[in-house]
């Protein structure tokens, strides 16, 4: 097994690039471990307009290379695995790939990314491969002079459609809203319904895929009148959002019913050390722009999360005599009272106690992982190991006592 | 690994006797692309084994393609004295699965 990483990246989408270019630019042992060519789903989008600063002529794998080359020129390590299992508890984590490696860090950023969402469609299993498609990058090519029917009306399915229009004969799009509403974000919609090639079909749902060993037609359903038309193509892009994948980590970090991963603003998952971002993540946009964002937020956050384990491990695991670890927070004036009380106490004894102070709105972290509930909490730790704890207010005897003095 | 083209297509992989594995990919296709090195790694690996490795560019070679009704990339056809056999097209192609169905043509 190799070394321990400061910060481990799950995913070499722009959520992991990012964390791992903030991570490795802070100067923490930083990797990602990505199972393909990093980028992610971005990689797999040719029109990408809208991160800020990239509108002229750069696409989705351009922008996802750049990401990459900015990640590795501070350090980061681009390691090539699938991740199938994760062992989060405790203060080292374990990352295991398919492939048996298995790696470990102090802290770990899940950025697992989302995949295009199947709907089942009566035929789209089997003719998959066979013009059932979800990138449109990847299989554009083989639908030169044919026709094709996109399913789906938010930004990927619209943009995508665009794209597909180089190539094929005619795009359909298969909207199920009435005629002129997309999801979409609005220069996208005004673009395609434009667009000569573009031809729509509204109020109306895909039913099934129909196809010996190709595709060779669709049956479309109108939700108003409910009836359902034959229509010849060649191929089917499916663009109906994502889901989160995230699978490997049930059981292991909170997950919310559909599987996105749950964190706060910090993108701090339930699990100290652990952190969640991208497309993955519950939140309310799934751009480019908000994953790196993510990342950027997780990788500091982590880092904020060490310095705070360094300091703990120091000054108090590590202290050559006792110590007193006080528990304070400057808006809470008992608190206060108590540092100077416990202050008195550690001078008297005249260097054979020592005393440290933890800011509890600062280190969340170290006050969890002891349980502390009240301000000011007291513990007293000897070589290490905690030999006993006043919750709440105590007077100098009090804290005399727990001394043994 | 044999590059394919529509050239020596039948005669390396049609008329060639045994198992013959292709691998279906273009430059433009990011999981293709993701998906090479282990592929590579696979065949040199499997070397010598009496199977044949090649791989197929899509991008020049598209009617090839559409003719073993191969329309998505990545996919990865198995072929035995000429015949299609088994077929990986799915979002996700385990290398281990791969490598299970070889172990299987070969028996």
């Amino acid at each position: 097994m190799s070394e321990i990483y400061e910060v481990l990246v799950v995913g070499g989408g722009p959520g992991g690039l990012a964390a791992g270019m903030y991570g490795s630019r802070a100067r923490l042992k930083t990797a990602v471990i990505e199972k393909g060519r990093p980028g992610g789903q971005a990689a797999s989008t040719m029109e990408l307009e809208n991160y800020p600063g990239f509108f002229r002529e750069s696409t989705g794998p351009d922008i996802m290379k750049e990401f990459a080359a900015h990640a590795e020129k501070f350090g980061t390590d681009i390691l090539k695995g699938t991740v199938t299992d994760v062992q989060l508890e405790g203060p080292i984590k374990t990352v295991k790939t398919s492939t048996g490696e298995e790696y470990q860090a102090h802290c770990v950023i899940l950025s697992p990314g989302a995949e295009p969402r199947s709907l089942n469609i009566t035929g789209e299993g089997k003719l998959r491969g066979k013009g059932v498609s979800y990138c449109a990058t990847c299989d554009a090519d083989f639908f030169e002079e044919l026709d094709v029917v996109v399913v789906g009306n938010g930004d990927a399915a619209i943009e995508e459609a665009m794209y597909l229009c180089k190539f094929a004969e005619s795009v359909t799009i298969i909207v199920i809203h009435d005629e002129g509403i997309l999801d979409c974000n609005k220069a996208s919609a005004e673009k395609a319904l434009k667009h000569p090639k573009l031809k729509w079909v509204w109020s109306s749902v895909l039913d099934e895929i129909i196809g010996d060993e190709l595709v060779e037609s669709v049956k479309i359903k109108n939700i108003k009148t409910n009836e359902i038309t034959e229509m010849e193509t060649n191929g089917v892009f499916f663009f109906v959002g994502t889901v989160p994948k995230t699978e490997f980590l049930k059981g292991k970090v909170e997950l919310d019913g559909q599987g996105y991963i749950v964190t706060n603003d910090l993108m701090e998952t339930n699990i100290p050390g652990v952190y969640g971002v991208g497309d993955a993540r519950q939140k309310y946009l799934r751009q480019v722009v908000t994953a790196a964002a993510d990342g950027a937020i997780a990788a500091v956050a982590a880092e904020k999360y060490l310095a705070e384990l360094e300091t703990f491990r120091e000054q108090v695991l590590e202290c050559p005599t006792p110590v007193l670890l006080a528990f304070w927070a400057p808006q809470v004036e008992a608190s206060i009272g108590a540092i100077a009380t416990l202050e008195g106490v550690v001078e008297a004894q005249g260097g054979k106690v020592a005393l440290a102070k933890l800011d509890t709105y600062r280190n969340k972290k170290t006050s969890a992982n002891y349980q502390v509930e009240k301000v000011p909490t007291v513990i007293f730790f000897d070589k290490g190991e905690v030999k006993g704890r006043i919750d709440g207010n105590f007077t100098a005897d009090d804290v005399k006592k727990l001394i043994g003095v | 690994m044999v590059e394919l083209t529509k050239e020596n297509f039948d005669a390396e992989v049609l008329e060639a006797g045994g198992v013959v594995f292709v691998d279906f990919w273009s430059p433009k296709c990011e999981p293709c692309m993701g998906l090479l090195p282990e592929v590579e790694a696979f065949a040199e690996k499997n070397a010598g084994r009496g199977a044949k490795f090649c791989k197929l560019d899509t991008a020049g070679n598209k009617r090839l393609a559409i003719a073993q009704k191969v329309m998505g990339i990545p996919t990865f056809v198995f072929y035995k004295d000429g015949e299609k056999v088994f077929v990986f097209d799915k979002d996700v192609i385990e290398m281990g699965a791969v490598q299970a169905k070889l172990d299987e043509l070969l028996g």
